[in-house]
């Protein structure tokens, strides 16, 4: 490690984005070496004085409403704006919306019950087979990569280990006639399995507590991902752990 | 069509583009606004960046949305200069000054650019634009050096550098002001 390039490096280390290793090298350079210990310290007191919210700009009103015109109305918009124009139909067109309501309902509803069941089985055979992890590693940089070439995303796999959470690893599972990912986590002797499918159009969900079979599962939507957190914790300590996962994944 | 789901899927697509998508429009509007000339290009710069988006939602392949959107809105503020020549980006001491620059000051507004918020923008807007672009995304948008990466088509590695220097080269421009 050399000045040249610790004057790149300490950027990425202010902005927490070097491994461990490398972050210990580049503080040790600049532990031993007055020029960067000044550099850094200026680098710091300069990002201090630079405030990013004096420097947002906010979209102004008109923008948003003029984006929202350009894209498709929601399908009953359309609909009742067209029943208007031909009053007749009013009435059957509105029997027919609420009709697809239902059904949409019921369906959502059905599927929703029925990949939660897919995903609890999944959950149950990994205990059962002893077949936990596809790669057992605590550490996150060595869980991650391994899902590469493996799942068409890129799972979040985040160590908790300091908050409580141990990572054990992670496997290659097949739910809802997809492959998912399941990253493995324990709490004491009970383990959480974490399961992640892309959902890529999907909006961000709030999480919701449901029990089935004797387990409970917590599952959201977040960053176009469908997530599961599974385990025979208590509700209490798997919202737990969904917080901290989801408070990670934000940083 | 009623209680065909691939048609209430398809009616529902605008709807859920626009529940992941929307939230990011000022975060759009910032980036357009270091990288066009003016206010009304910016307006539609990111306008045609929503509709583009939209277009090609189907191909959006999951995890966050925001660099796909800033990414998208990079080429479209690269076309229109590309086309039309409005943009400031490329270029690096053009004679048109960026708007945030008051071309006369009044006592007000000279105090009020002493102010950092103000007189910070004016001098990222000085930066070579591929400088600029990278402390926008990562001091305004947060964006991490991954996302960044994907948003300016390059390697991580392209991302430090270029970000430490642009930082290098903001500082020495704020202190060469206060020094005056």
């Amino acid at each position: 490690m050399n000045c040249d390039d610790a004057d790149v490096l300490m950027h990425a280390l202010v902005d927490g984005e070097l491994d461990a290793g490398h972050a210990r090298e580049v503080e040790a350079h600049i532990a031993g070496c007055a020029r960067c210990t000044v550099k850094l310290r200026d680098m710091r007191d300069f990002r201090a004085a630079m405030v990013p919210g004096a420097l947002r700009f906010k979209a102004p009103a008109g923008l948003r409403a003029r984006i929202e015109g350009k894209l498709p109305a929601a399908p009953a918009a359309v609909a009742s704006r067209r029943a208007v124009v031909k009053g007749f139909a009013l009435g059957a067109t509105v029997s027919a919306l609420a009709a697809s309501g239902v059904l949409v309902m019921v369906m959502r509803t059905d599927d929703e019950r029925r990949v939660l069941g897919e995903m609890v089985s999944a959950h149950l055979r990994s205990l059962q087979a002893q077949h936990l992890t596809d790669v057992q590693s605590s550490d996150q940089h060595t869980v991650k990569p391994w899902f590469n070439g493996r799942l068409d995303v890129a799972p979040p796999v985040i160590d908790l280990t300091a908050q409580g959470f141990t990572l054990l690893g992670g496997r290659l599972d097949y739910a809802d006639a997809k492959p998912v990912a399941a990253i493995v986590y324990r709490r004491r002797v009970h383990v959480i399995n974490l399961f992640c499918a892309p959902a890529p159009a999907a909006p961000r969900r709030q999480a919701k507590m449901q029990s089935l079979h004797g387990f409970n599962v917590r599952s959201w939507t977040e960053n176009g991902l469908n997530l599961w957190a599974i385990s025979d914790i208590s509700p209490d300590e798997l919202t737990e752990f969904g917080e901290k996962f989801e408070a990670a994944l934000r940083q | 069509m009623a209680g065909d789901p691939a048609d209430w899927n398809d009616g529902g697509k605008a709807e859920r583009f626009k529940a992941l998508a929307l939230p990011h429009l000022d975060a759009v509007y910032t980036l357009a606004r270091y990288l066009m000339r003016g206010s009304a290009e910016a307006d539609d710069a990111v306008q045609e960046c929503y509709l583009r988006a939209f277009r090609h939602f189907d191909t959006f392949r999951g995890g966050p949305i925001k660099p796909w959107l800033l990414a998208i809105l990079r080429n479209v503020c690269h076309g229109v200069y590309a086309s039309g020549g409005r943009l400031i980006y490329g270029d690096s001491g053009e004679a048109a000054a960026p708007i945030w620059r008051e071309a006369a000051e009044t006592p007000e507004q000279t105090m009020l650019r002493s102010q950092s918020g103000d007189k910070l923008r004016r001098l990222l807007g000085d930066l070579p634009s591929e400088f600029r672009e990278v402390i926008v995304l990562r001091e305004i948008n947060e964006l991490s050096y991954r996302d960044i990466a994907t948003v300016i088509e390059a390697p991580i590695g392209t991302v430090m550098s270029r970000l430490a220097r642009a930082r290098e080269m903001l500082r020495k421009a704020w202190l060469a002001e206060e020094g005056t």
